[in-house]
């Protein structure tokens, strides 16, 4: 088991180390760099002048040159400075990751339990106009486009209702812990919401095949209650597929907070992602993309130690 | 079935007879009236007009073209190279197998909005495409379609993969081996037309997803520029009007939610249709 973790472990560093490059190069191609900024700053340079800044600031050396000096100070914790915030990239982002960390994590929980209600309902059922019912609004939920719920909800609770905030975090100058929460409600809703349909479709459709196995005929037989046949034997082996597909979308779960984040104006990380590659903040676009990179990864990490862990007949040496 | 086809073909209808009614009614989709922004419906603005005095109805069906030719492009694009990934795997297997599967998984665990962020803002001509190509007005539809292909190649992947590791070993493609057909023949001649069903609905349901792909991109204002009508940057300009004029914020929406929809249910119905093991469930 330690020594699949520690082999896993190193394939994600390894494939960080990959992306880190192809992200280093990708950004290289967004338009403007730091000497274009300088520029129209100072119109009166010369050209000989901005051949000299590019020299002082190593523009002008190959590529895998300039990414080994990155990743030098990346790998003693210099991530750069942030050119948006003013401010290092490391002190931008960590307060940033914490809230997404908060939206994701609450977002999931109940998008996940709702569609472990759902989809179990529809499962025990097949066929039924239930089934039918649940089947109709996962498939609403996977077309629905998340800004355009957002903007709904925004329109419906904000704006219409005026009940709840439509943007930010708290108020200024900290509102205390009721109005954190009430400026979580709307980008919650929207973000599990939009990850209900998918999640939904994926507990039916493993309820369904844990269902009709031989050891649930088995249990009813010997006279377990239903509740018993459902939680302990069907959702048990249930959960093992579930786990995999979950932890996949979980890249999914990020690209859905940075479209809420933006929504929402809520500080986050995706909104980070999404300011600095609009802004051409280089330093903190890297930062923001590899984080995002690595929290996918470590939840697949997650996923397959959790996966050994259900499964008693998985073993990892 | 039934409804979402009628529905589908509506739209496509509308969208690609819309140049008709707007010879017909006089306007154009793009010529801006600053004297007539944000009105109500009138005869000749059946659904009122936009912030910029565009009318609305014409946008929309204008957004719906480009949606729908966008997602037919790339998830064809997208099907035709996951096809040749999935055959490549799946027919040479080992370490062609390992390293296209590794590369597929990577792919779908990735946060891929993000990166796509990155990829939509790329300065083109600094990887060499000439200037003017750049500035033209179709870029922004060819660079969605690459992004989409890029993306959404892995399920139809997949699903080749295992379609032709079951193909492969069996006495007909033994037959043709031991006959002396060449590989491509092989994988062409034996293998495809037999996972012909999966492959078509697998496109047809990441027709839906690309849609979806191009309006939060261009949402975002990297995707479709303007002057080009799109559903997702209708929606970005509508939303500064939202207090104002919310049925302009309406209209968009609903139209990607219906596309998108219908998409998704008609993939659906294929699948059951087309699969025999789920038969007569549907």
């Amino acid at each position: 088991m330690i020594r699949f973790a520690a082999i896993r472990l190193i394939e994600i560093a390894a494939m960080l180390a990959l992306m880190s490059f192809v992200i280093y190069g990708l950004i290289g191609l967004m338009p403007g760099d730091p000497i274009d900024l300088m520029r129209s700053a100072d119109p009166h340079a010369s050209a000989a002048d901005l051949a000299r800044l590019k020299a002082i600031y190593g523009v002008d050396r190959p590529l895998v040159e300039r990414y080994l000096a990155w990743a030098g100070a990346a790998v003693s914790g210099n991530l750069g400075y942030s050119r948006l915030f003013a401010e290092p990239v490391l002190a931008t982002v960590l307060p940033r990751l914490v809230n997404s960390l908060l939206l994701m994590g609450s977002s999931f929980l109940l998008a996940f339990l709702l569609a472990l209600i759902l989809g179990i309902a529809a499962a025990r059922r097949p066929n039924s106009r239930l089934d039918a019912t649940v089947n109709l609004l996962s498939f609403a939920g996977i077309s629905m486009p998340s800004f355009w719920l957002a903007l709904l909800l925004i329109l419906l609770f904000a704006v219409e209702l005026g009940w709840l905030p439509a943007s930010g975090i708290g108020a200024a100058g900290g509102g205390g812990f009721g109005d954190r929460v009430r400026h979580l409600v709307l980008p919650v809703a929207t973000l599990s919401l939009a990850n209900l349909g998918p999640y939904t479709r994926f507990v039916r459709a493993a309820m369904r095949d844990a269902l009709a196995q031989d050891h649930i005929r088995t249990a009813r037989a010997k006279g377990a209650g239903e509740i018993r046949v459902v939680i302990h034997h069907a959702l048990r082996s249930a959960l093992i597929p579930l786990v995999t597909i979950l932890a996949l979308s979980c890249g999914g779960l990020v690209s859905g907070a940075l479209v809420t984040e933006t929504m929402f104006a809520y500080p986050g990380m995706g909104k980070l992602v999404f300011d600095a590659v609009m802004g051409n903040d280089y330093n903190l676009a890297l930062a923001t993309l590899l984080l995002a990179t690595a929290t996918t990864m470590a939840a697949n990490l997650v996923a397959d130690l959790a996966y050994a862990w259900l499964d008693p007949r998985v073993s990892y040496r | 079935m039934r409804l979402p086809l009628v529905l589908l073909c509506a739209i496509a209808t509308a969208s690609f007879a819309a140049p008709l009614l707007a010879a017909v009614l006089g306007v154009d989709a793009q010529s801006v009236n600053l004297f007539d922004r944000v009105a109500g419906p009138s005869f000749l603005h059946p659904l009122g007009t936009d912030e910029l005095g565009r009318d609305v109805l014409l946008r929309l069906l204008e957004g719906g073209r480009v949606s729908l030719a966008i997602g037919t492009a790339a998830a064809l694009a997208a099907a035709a190279l996951g096809t040749i990934i999935g055959l490549a795997a799946g027919y040479l297997g080992g370490w062609t197998d390992r390293v296209l599967m590794r590369m597929t998984d990577g792919v779908t665990a990735l946060p891929l909005l993000p990166l796509l962020i990155v990829l939509a803002a790329l300065d083109l001509a600094k990887l060499g495409v000439p200037r003017n190509l750049v500035q033209s007005e179709q870029i922004s539809l060819f660079r969605i379609v690459v992004l989409a292909t890029l993306v959404g190649w892995t399920t139809v992947a997949r699903l080749v993969r295992g379609a032709t590791l079951v193909t492969r070993s069996q006495d007909f493609v033994r037959a043709a081996r031991s006959l002396g057909a060449a590989v491509p023949h092989i994988l062409l001649r034996h293998i495809l037309p037999n996972i012909v069903g999966p492959l078509i609905v697998a496109t047809a349901l990441s027709v839906g997803d690309i849609i979806l792909l191009e309006s939060v991109l261009s949402f975002l204002g990297l995707g479709i520029q303007p002057p080009m009508a799109s559903w997702g940057s209708m929606l970005t300009n509508a939303q500064e009007l939202i207090a104002s004029a919310p049925l302009l914020a309406i209209y968009p929406g609903a139209m990607i939610f219906l596309t998108v929809i219908s998409c998704n249910l008609l993939g659906d119905a294929l699948h059951k249709r087309l699969d025999p093991r789920l038969g007569q469930r549907a």
